[in-house]
């Protein structure tokens, strides 16, 4: 079904009228309360007045994950923290992590947004998902969580991990949903198997799969493995979490919500816009929130756009799977890891130099394992085991403390980690999806 | 009193224990006594050699990463209860052990161990006051 026929299906003429209307209000919104939107638009010399229509949003200034680190906490929110309701962390790209927040009416896009999303890969009122995302500050969990709500489904709010509970909660309560990872998906599969239950037999439909990166055989042999239709979910929690962008079965792009999260494709060495069907930058500019509006967000995310109305109806824009990144982001069990993040940690160990590789590893129908090398230095280099097993340990849990992933550590020899170009590979990953 | 040992890290790597014996070899370098600690992913390596400052020299100019550690080796006697004694008075005494290993060579009708203690130089003190016998850098040169 299609949720909102207003927005979803809106003529594209009514949908620029709309959209013009909604910055012309976010600019002068950001200006008259966000003290670091107006100065970055007062460098470059643009009133909130010379915003006409939706054009003219290649007049503003792009806003970056740096942006929102050099003003952490709160300077990239226009609204007052005591209308802020809800607030969500994820990793940053060194030091402090990016926050986000939602007023009361963030929260209810976030639901309308979601039950969009929910209701483009299938679910109707009445139906039971089984929200396999991490509850939390991770927004992940939640998002799913408000759209089932908004739109009227059961909700088992079961969050991540726990397997076998997982696969006993799903054969007695029987949802037609299923919301986690692709490769928890897979992950779970296999698990079933070992538990005698057959993945394929069971009342589940439709699988809206998302947070990381995943591919068309991954989509597959997860169709293949659950007897279910598997969908990508895009969202990012700068923007609002997921509800971004939704795959409706037809499998041909993910519908983004334009009347709310207006899309450009950029190219990110220029930043001038791309033509149409062609690769570029995803950034998207967030037209009606409140709390912590962004204009022209970098997403780093590499995709393709389509404007062409769908098979099933809807007008939005359609964006490809994601292809790729800008930056250096890995997302590990639907983690965002910066390596960045790890050299860090390094730096902050006494002794430690930051001379550091990432391998990133998934076996077959496996979950993400990372490893990080650490080269060995005459600083740290003891001749007691017990002292080099205590600084892994450390390293490992000061990882784990900054990014919520458990590495394992191993110590290498000087030298040991390739270096291209003078300048060292960070990350190998080797994961097959 | 004390004597030196070389510690080297060495990566679980096939060849890598080979690479430092064939380097000391061509650097004339003999070694004593040799151990190895290993874990999942790496090893130490901790040799007692003839040329100590020669060979952490070579070592460090190979771009492998070696450290000078103090140790103490004692003379056992090489009769059935002889280790044991020492271990008593070390226990005894409150002295820890963090590890010990055998010599190649023997010296006289004696076996040498190579100690490592967290206080070299309390361990030997107790162990002279215990009337057993230390072996200096010049012994394990001339063994």
């Amino acid at each position: 079904m299609i949720w909102n026929e207003e927005f979803e299906c809106m003529p594209a003429a009514e949908m620029k009228k709309l959209q013009s209307e909604r910055l012309k209000k976010l600019a002068s919104y950001v200006y008259s309360n966000c003290p670091i939107y107006r100065d970055k638009f007062d460098k470059i010399g643009i009133k909130p007045d010379s915003i006409r229509t939706i054009d003219d949003i290649q007049k503003l200034p792009f806003t970056t994950k740096i942006d929102m680190r050099d003003n952490y906490p709160y300077g990239l929110f226009s609204a007052d923290q005591k209308v802020v309701k809800e607030i969500h962390v994820s990793s940053g790209t060194t030091g402090n992590p990016t926050l986000v927040g939602y007023t009361k009416d963030d929260i209810k896009l976030w639901g309308e947004v979601m039950a969009r999303s929910l209701a483009c890969a299938g679910a109707e009122p009445g139906d039971t998902v089984q929200n396999a995302y991490g509850y939390g500050l991770f927004t992940g969990g939640l998002g799913v969580h408000y759209g089932a709500l908004e739109m009227g489904l059961r909700v088992i709010p079961m969050s991540s991990g726990q397997t076998q509970r997982q696969l006993k909660i799903m054969q007695d309560f029987k949802p037609k949903l299923i919301t986690c990872t692709p490769s928890y998906a897979l992950y779970m599969a296999e698990e079933a198997k070992d538990m005698g239950i057959d993945p394929k037999n069971g009342n589940w439909k439709i699988g809206v799969f998302g947070a990381e990166p995943w591919t068309e055989k991954m989509r597959g042999e997860i169709e293949a493995a659950w007897n279910m239709l598997a969908t990508d979910i895009y969202g990012l929690s700068e923007i609002i979490g997921p509800g971004v962008a939704q795959e409706c079965p037809h499998k041909d792009g993910l519908h983004i919500y334009s009347d709310v999260f207006y899309p450009e494709i950029i190219d990110p060495d220029s930043g001038e816009p791309v033509k149409e069907g062609q690769d570029g930058e995803l950034v998207i500019t967030t037209l009606t929130k409140q709390a912590i509006p962004l204009i022209r967000y970098r997403t780093r995310d590499v995709v393709s756009i389509q404007y062409e109305k769908c098979k099933c109806g809807r007008t939005s824009p359609r964006i490809s799977k994601i292809k790729g990144r800008t930056d250096d982001m890995i997302v590990v069990r639907g983690i965002n890891v910066f390596p960045s993040q790890i050299e860090h940690v390094l730096l902050g160990i006494d002794g430690t130099e930051p001379h550091y590789q990432i391998i990133v590893d998934r076996q077959q129908h496996q979950l993400d394992e990372v490893e990080v090398l650490v080269e060995v230095n005459s600083k740290i280099f003891s001749d007691e085991v017990k002292k080099l097993e205590a600084l892994k340990r450390k390293i490992q849990k000061e990882i784990s403390v900054v990014l919520s992933i458990s590495a394992k550590i191993s110590l290498v020899e000087p030298k040991t980690i390739e270096r291209s170009m003078g300048k060292a590979k960070r990350v190998i990953d080797k994961r097959q999806m | 009193m004390k004597i030196k040992q070389i510690s080297i890290f060495l990566e679980n790597r096939k060849g890598r224990l080979y690479d430092v014996c064939s380097l000391l070899g061509t650097k004339n370098v003999n070694i004593r006594a040799l151990n190895v600690a290993e874990t999942e992913s790496f090893g130490i390596l901790r040799i007692v050699v003839d040329k100590p400052d020669a060979a952490v020299k070579s070592l460090g100019e190979a771009g492998i990463i070696a450290r000078i550690t103090d140790v103490i080796a004692v003379e056992v006697t090489d009769k059935p209860g002889g280790l044991a004694e020492i271990l008593r008075v070390l226990a005894d005494e409150d002295v820890n052990i963090e590890y010990m290993y055998g010599f190649v060579e023997k010296s006289s009708d004696k076996a040498l161990m190579v100690f490592r203690f967290d206080d070299a130089d309390k361990a030997a003190a107790i162990l002279k006051r215990n009337n057993i016998s230390i072996v200096n850098e010049q012994g394990v040169r001339e063994l």
